[in-house]
């Protein structure tokens, strides 16, 4: 943060409003991965991960995840999810559990942890 | 049915007032915790922030001790131990364990010095003039100039007031943090600066949703409009909802008070705590492009925030209502 506020001071014209705008919007869709949860009926909930990088196999990653949570869960697709990327979704909480998945190294992808992003309650 | 209802209203409101104990503080580097604070109103006004007038005028004794000769030492100690007594005989009960620890400390000082000033001066002034004469080595030399010990509160060792021995950096740190932490309580319990919002009183409305109670007085509080405290509870939460009257924000879904309050932890954290230095008293503005920008108060920052986002939200619910609708 600090950096990006000396590049803003240095410039004397407000160039730094547009690359923000670039910089900031272009890394927060394409580089974050966001671990949703959404309440259904009761206490039953849905986990959606939404910006796993395209260079894995999503199909692979559900089923490795479905086996070691023991839930399930399905792909939503790009068309499905308007415009989202595809999304894993899980049935269950399980935020945690794949935030540690994404950035385990060994077992799983071996992400950075400040690329992902937790929401929720 | 209804009166399973109003039995389930009943309970959750029970259960606010309950939670009312709890606060919600941000420390300065960020980190949000809950601290559970006595349920005196009183402490939560400015009371809480300024230290106890004993501690005070004790505060003020001190220095002046450390700094006078041991003549004037006398009289000044006289008067602030009088100063002291009369308020703290006038303070009221609230905070007395805190008050009550100082005080002994403080009279403990007192008393030291005092018989220190009136039996050994003649003793200490003798002292001082040897020293003086031999240049500061046949009284020193028993004691090794490295070590440095003695108890604060007591004034021993390197603490006593008469003390003429440079004392090191790291234990006059040391002192300067316990007198810190002594003299404000409140600093001590979480870093230096922190944030409260009273806490959200969450209802269930039937059994789908969630009021969320004084949602206006919170963003009061931080300096934000409803607008954006909700869409950023609706993005987070992954639900949607509406604005009943007199200000209440109904949520759909489940939600207990201490979700809601992790979720305006981190808004807090994301939207009000300015990055550079920590302060609370930003304010949010529309920039030239469909921008925010949080501009700090006190340092005078200004940074750009990323919009609220709803992300991808499954469908839930019905499909026929979905293909329908």
């Amino acid at each position: 943060m600090s950096g990006a506020t000396e590049i803003q001071n240095l410039k004397s014209r407000d160039p730094f409003a547009e690359a923000d705008e670039d910089s900031g919007q272009t890394t927060q869709t394409q580089e974050y991965i966001h671990i949703r949860i959404q309440q259904r009926n009761g206490r039953k909930t849905l986990t959606t991960v939404q910006g796993i990088p395209a260079k894995f196999d999503h199909k692979k990653i559900l089923k490795v995840i479905k086996k070691e949570f023991a839930c399930n869960g399905t792909i939503i697709s790009d068309t499905e999810s308007k415009g989202m990327g595809e999304v894993i979704q899980l049935q269950g909480d399980h935020r945690i559990k794949i935030r540690d998945f994404l950035v385990d190294n060994e077992s799983g992808l071996g992400l950075d942890d400040k690329t992902i992003k937790i929401h929720g309650f | 049915m209804s009166s399973e209802e109003s039995t389930v209203q009943r309970r959750a409101s029970r259960k606010s007032v309950a939670f009312t104990e709890e606060k919600l503080v941000v420390d300065a580097d960020g980190s949000v915790t809950m601290v559970a604070t006595p349920n005196d109103d009183t402490r939560d006004t400015a009371m809480s922030h300024t230290p106890p007038p004993a501690d005070s005028a004790a505060d003020g004794a001190a220095p002046a001790a450390d700094s006078n000769p041991d003549g004037l030492d006398l009289s000044l100690m006289k008067k602030k131990k009088k100063k002291a007594k009369k308020e703290e005989d006038g303070e009221a009960a609230e905070g007395e364990a805190a008050a009550g620890g100082d005080e002994a400390i403080d009279l403990s000082m007192k008393k030291k010095k005092k018989k220190k000033a009136t039996k050994e001066e003649d003793e200490f002034a003798k002292k001082l003039e040897a020293l003086k004469l031999e240049g500061g080595e046949g009284a020193e030399a028993p004691v090794d100039e490295n070590v440095q010990n003695g108890d604060m509160d007591k004034g021993t060792g390197i603490w006593q007031h008469d003390e003429s021995r440079t004392i090191n950096y790291d234990p006059l740190l040391s002192r300067f943090f316990a007198l810190l932490a002594q003299k404000n309580p409140d600093h001590a319990s979480s870093g230096t600066r922190s944030y409260k919002i009273p806490p959200p009183q969450c209802l269930r409305e039937g059994n789908k949703k969630t009021i969320f109670a004084n949602l206006p007085e919170i963003c009061k509080r931080m300096k934000r409009s409803d607008e954006h405290v909700t869409a950023y509870l609706f993005a987070e939460l992954g639900t949607s909802g509406s604005v009943a009257g007199a200000g209440q924000l109904v949520i759909k879904g489940r939600f207990q008070q201490k979700q809601i309050e992790n979720v305006l932890r981190t808004y807090i954290i994301e939207y009000v705590t300015c990055k550079t230095c920590r302060s609370p008293n930003t304010e949010l503005s529309k920039g030239e492009n469909r921008l925010y920008f949080i501009t700090c108060n006190s340092c005078g920052s200004r940074r750009s925030v990323q919009a609220i986002k709803t992300g991808f939200s499954a469908q839930v619910g019905k499909r026929r209502k979905m293909q329908q609708g």
